[in-house]
């Protein structure tokens, strides 16, 4: 098996150059996607049975949770990569990836929240989905903070990457038991955010702004990768012909 | 469906358009956040470019 | 002459406690800031003790882990300070299972105590006598999950400035699910019920942190001497 393509891959100034050309073929089809699927789901779905037309920010929770938890998996891997291999551009990856997936998370719990306020009346519940989402958070904001703690890069890379490797391992358990936790003291009443029952007029929205979020993902991801390679390269020879282009 | 009905969404338009504006508004930060990181990468390198090379 | 394993885990052991039993103070703060939380609820809340019943075992599990959070920077601190660590890693022996010493010894100073007076403050708390057992059971696992936890967190931020603040901000989010099940078996013991299924699930949660966290450790530690 010829694996020059990957360690060509790996190597910082090809990264560079690839990911610059790359970025317009995630943002554009991102971008296209986003808007298809905001269409679909504002003015063409028809309304919930239920939940009216309340259910719309279902568009938006649902990619923003499913990009969160990607994310983090994304993080994860790429950092156990950066240090069981010692690839520099893994860990470049996660340090890129972490702040967005940070942001997915808020984004997730403010519309988690603001959803749950017509329906079950109040600004916040200790649903199990928002509250693993929150304790998530707190995974990411560990990660940054630890990053941001350590002045060696290569210290902060792997101290992270651990930390990384432990949180995801620790994930299924938080989950686990945050859903029996949240279906011990349930009322009668549904606390599942869940998506209504839908139909297909209101899945494939869905799904597009799924796909949109994941490209869009790929291309914010790819343009911080290149700030981020920048910055580890510092004195590489390479940088100074690249940046004269 | 006329405008006026669809900005009203059902009576919900107070939860469900903040929702997509703060989502938007999150969208459009991270990747002018990004962008600004690689543009200040960039400036710092060829910052540093140009002054060792006008060292002797 | 060879050490072995066992010698070198033994001396590890014994070394850390005569350290720890050597100031007081150390093992004596954790237990104080554990009663005084304790204290803090009836004054904040109510003196009637059915109340506090029907709250005590979270008060007790999270006065108990938040002071089991004090303990967790010193852990490799001194070590670090003086060479010990660098010692530690040098000498051939596999680091898991010094790490596994020495995060026992930091359980026996740190969590043990936490244990031991947890009754006096389950009473204080209106809590029935037949649930202390299942109160001391479910500290004593849930203190070591928090050292075996806490430790990947002292080891990580080992060095560095306010490395305390930061060390709490690791390991909360990892040890909510011990909280969950630990608060929840003493209330259920409190209410009368047997509390089997949750002192499993934190036996097994015990079991799953003390076999991978010192992997962890190591890994951290090595990352963090380098």
């Amino acid at each position: 098996m010829n694996w020059t393509w990957f360690h060509k891959l790996a190597s910082p100034p090809h990264f560079y150059r690839l990911a610059g050309r790359m970025t317009p073929w995630f943002g554009w089809p991102a971008f296209l996607l986003i808007v298809v699927g905001l269409y679909g789901g504002l003015v063409l779905a028809p309304p919930d049975y239920q939940q009216g037309d309340a259910f719309r920010i279902v568009y938006v929770h649902a990619p923003s949770a499913w990009m969160s938890m990607f994310i983090y998996a994304t993080l994860a891997v790429s950092a156990a990569i950066g240090l069981i291999w010692r690839i520099k551009l893994a860990h470049a990856v996660a340090a890129a990836a972490a702040p967005i997936g940070a942001w997915f998370t808020c984004a997730a719990l403010a519309t988690g929240s603001i959803w749950g306020k017509p329906m079950w009346g109040t600004w916040w519940v200790w649903d199990a989905r928002l509250t693993s989402e929150l304790i998530l958070l707190f995974l990411y904001l560990g990660f940054i903070a630890l990053r941001a703690s350590i002045d060696d890069r290569e210290r902060a890379d792997r101290a992270c990457a651990v930390l990384a490797i432990v949180g995801v391992i620790n994930l299924p358990i938080i989950h686990y038991s945050v859903d029996w936790w949240n279906t011990l003291h349930q009322g009668s009443t549904i606390t599942k955010l869940g998506k209504p029952s839908m139909t297909f007029d209101m899945l494939w929205p869905l799904l597009t702004m799924i796909l949109g979020f994941t490209l869009y993902f790929g291309a914010v991801l790819l343009t911080r990768l290149r700030g981020e390679v920048i910055r580890r390269e510092r004195d590489a020879s390479w940088l100074r012909e690249e940046l004269a282009r | 469906m006329n405008l006026a009905q669809f900005l009203a969404m059902g009576g919900y338009a107070v939860y469900v358009w903040p929702s997509f504006g703060l989502t938007l508004i999150l969208l459009i930060h991270n990747v002018r956040a990004a962008r600004r990181y690689h543009a200040s990468a960039r400036e710092q390198a060829m910052r540093r470019i140009d002054s060792s090379r006008k060292q002797p | 002459m060879q050490t072995s394993l066992t010698q070198a885990m033994a001396l590890i052991y014994r070394g850390d406690l005569v350290l720890a039993f050597r100031r007081w103070e150390q093992i004596a703060q954790p237990v104080v800031f554990f009663t005084m939380v304790t204290t803090l609820v009836p004054l904040a809340l109510s003196p009637e003790l059915s109340e506090l019943r029907e709250i005590a075992g979270g008060v007790l599990w999270i006065a108990a882990l938040l002071a089991a959070l004090l303990g967790l920077e010193f852990m490799y601190r001194a070590d670090h300070a003086d060479g010990t660590l660098e010692q530690m890693l040098l000498s051939g022996q596999p680091l898991a299972w010094l790490v596994l010493a020495k995060t026992a010894a930091h359980w026996t100073a740190s969590g043990l105590p936490l244990v031991l007076i947890s009754p006096l403050l389950a009473i204080s708390l209106g809590v029935p006598s037949d649930a202390l057992c299942v109160l001391m059971t479910s500290l004593a696992l849930g203190t070591g999950i928090l050292s075996a936890l806490g430790a990947i967190g002292a080891a990580l931020t080992l060095g560095l400035r306010r490395g305390s603040v930061l060390l709490s901000l690791l390991v909360l989010p990892l040890a909510m699910p011990a909280l969950i099940f630990g608060a929840r078996g003493v209330d259920m013991a409190i209410h009368g019920e047997v509390a089997r299924g949750p002192l499993l699930l934190l036996g097994a949660m015990f079991v799953l942190s003390l076999t991978l966290s010192p992997l962890a450790v190591s890994a951290a530690l090595r990352i963090s001497q380098e």
